[in-house]
């Protein structure tokens, strides 16, 4: 296996890559990409590595941006990579998610999208196309946005299973296709939105990210906005796994790449008190699936009233495995020993927005 | 009837690096003039309006001296020799 990790560091004004080899340090670089505002990321390693970037630009829009040399040259065809058919009375605002697919589908890439959209490639994210299904699901008129927008921010291809996929949005919750995205079915029991008389509907979650384990691809962990769930019943129904968390808010939500047991969250206080808890920068990291949970904390500072965005926490596929966040404030921190020890990347960078990692 | 494009810089190698483009159309509109754009530079006019022909809303067109949204927006008329500014609004932080 190679040394080499590559780490994505997506902000709110450009790319930025980190490299390190072996035991050597970080080498950081960039801007790539400058003044692009990077909510997505991906490295597909299926076949040779290809990173895939969601690029909006304020003054000319959004794009997809890939790159087939560890981003020292980027590449975009001329005409739009997504874009909503005519006849939709939709256009793009913004890529939220590049998911690249099924493992025997080396072609495949998934991205989601604002205004909420699946769209699918079949070139490697080269070009897309809408997933008619989910775009017209009766629910979709009742969809409503959050706060950022009204976005399909989270796409979970099935490792193996070319049929079956699992999306989430805000405020929209979570959905499911078992027949190749042709029909969707809302997938939210035990999943609370407090913010609706109604408490447990059957659709209008405000899910933050659902992570899943390809070695166990019917569980599920999920960050809600307030509440943290488990699925084990590849996500029919939802458990809290809340008990022993300072908070159950926050954004993202990450399995361990070798242990499906382990999963990574960074609580915020509350909704309207969007620090983390007492302004002490901490990982917490369940090892039993959500049934006890530790606070991380050696080698981060003791005062930080940043945050960590949905899809700014990662773990690389090296083993032992490498564990990442960046902030809003942007600092990106890496942790080692499964998250037990943690050091600083970069500094002083835009908002972090996105991060993804692999071995290349 | 002919009409001249000036793109500023940031733009200008979505069009093979030109910085004025003349462009003859049949529909004298700003919208006709990017239809025409979009069949002869697919990658420029993506910048300026979205899949739904909506202009972008951080850029501006000055047909002569007015900018079109004092106008007609993307039904502005043009004439023979308009010459159209494509000027990126002043945005972000």
């Amino acid at each position: 296996m190679s040394n080499h990790v590559l780490l994505l560091i997506g902000t709110r004004k450009g790319l930025w890559l980190a490299h390190r080899r072996g035991g050597a340090d970080w080498e950081v670089t960039g801007p790539h990409l400058p003044m692009a505002e990077i909510y997505a990321v991906a490295v597909d390693t299926r076949s040779a590595p290809r990173l895939l970037v969601g690029a909006s630009s304020t003054h000319f829009g959004p794009s997809v941006v890939t790159s087939d040399d560890l981003g020292a040259t980027w590449q975009e065809p001329e005409a739009a990579p997504i874009a909503f058919p005519d006849g939709t009375g939709a256009a793009l605002e913004r890529v939220w998610q590049l998911a690249p697919g099924p493992v025997d589908q080396p072609d495949v890439v998934y991205a989601g999208t604002e205004p909420s959209a699946l769209f699918r490639s079949e070139d490697r994210g080269r070009t897309f196309e809408l997933v008619r299904g989910l775009w017209d699901h009766p629910h979709r008129e009742h969809w409503t946005p959050g706060f950022g927008g009204m976005a399909v921010h989270t796409v979970l291809p099935h490792p193996h299973d070319r049929e079956r996929a699992v999306v989430a949005m805000s405020a929209g919750g979570v959905y499911r296709t078992a027949d190749g995205g042709r029909s969707w079915q809302a997938s939210n029991t035990g999943i609370k939105a407090y913010f609706y008389p109604d408490q447990y509907p059957e659709f209008g979650q405000c899910v933050h990210k659902i992570a899943r384990h390809p070695a166990k691809p019917e569980r599920f962990f999920l960050q809600n906005h307030h509440g943290v769930y488990r699925s084990d019943d590849d996500a029919a129904t939802w458990q809290s796994i809340a008990d022993g968390l300072p908070s159950d808010f926050g954004f993202p939500i990450v399995t361990h790449p070798h242990r499906p047991d382990v999963v990574y969250g960074f609580p915020l206080t509350a909704d309207t008190t969007r620090y983390p808890p007492d302004g002490r920068c901490r990982v917490y990291r369940s090892e039993d699936a959500g049934e006890s949970w530790t606070a991380l904390s050696r080698g981060l500072p003791d005062r930080f009233w940043s945050a960590v965005m949905r899809d700014a926490l990662c773990v690389d596929d090296a083993d032992p495995a490498g564990v990442y966040f960046g902030s809003r404030s942007g600092e990106v921190y890496a942790g080692s020993g499964d998250g037990d020890d943690w050091r600083q990347v970069a500094s002083h960078l835009p908002d972090v927005l996105s991060l993804r990692s692999a071995v290349v | 009837m002919r009409v001249t494009v000036l793109l500023p810089r940031l733009l200008r190698e979505h069009a093979d690096g030109a910085q004025r483009l003349e462009i003859e159309v049949q529909d004298a509109t700003l919208g006709g003039v990017l239809d025409v754009l979009g069949r002869r530079h697919p990658g420029l006019e993506r910048r300026l309006r979205d899949e739904s022909r909506a202009l972008r809303r951080y850029v501006n067109f000055y047909l002569d001296d007015a900018e079109c949204r004092s106008l007609d927006g993307a039904a502005s008329r043009v004439r023979e020799g308009t010459e159209i500014r494509i000027i990126p609004s002043i945005a972000g932080g």
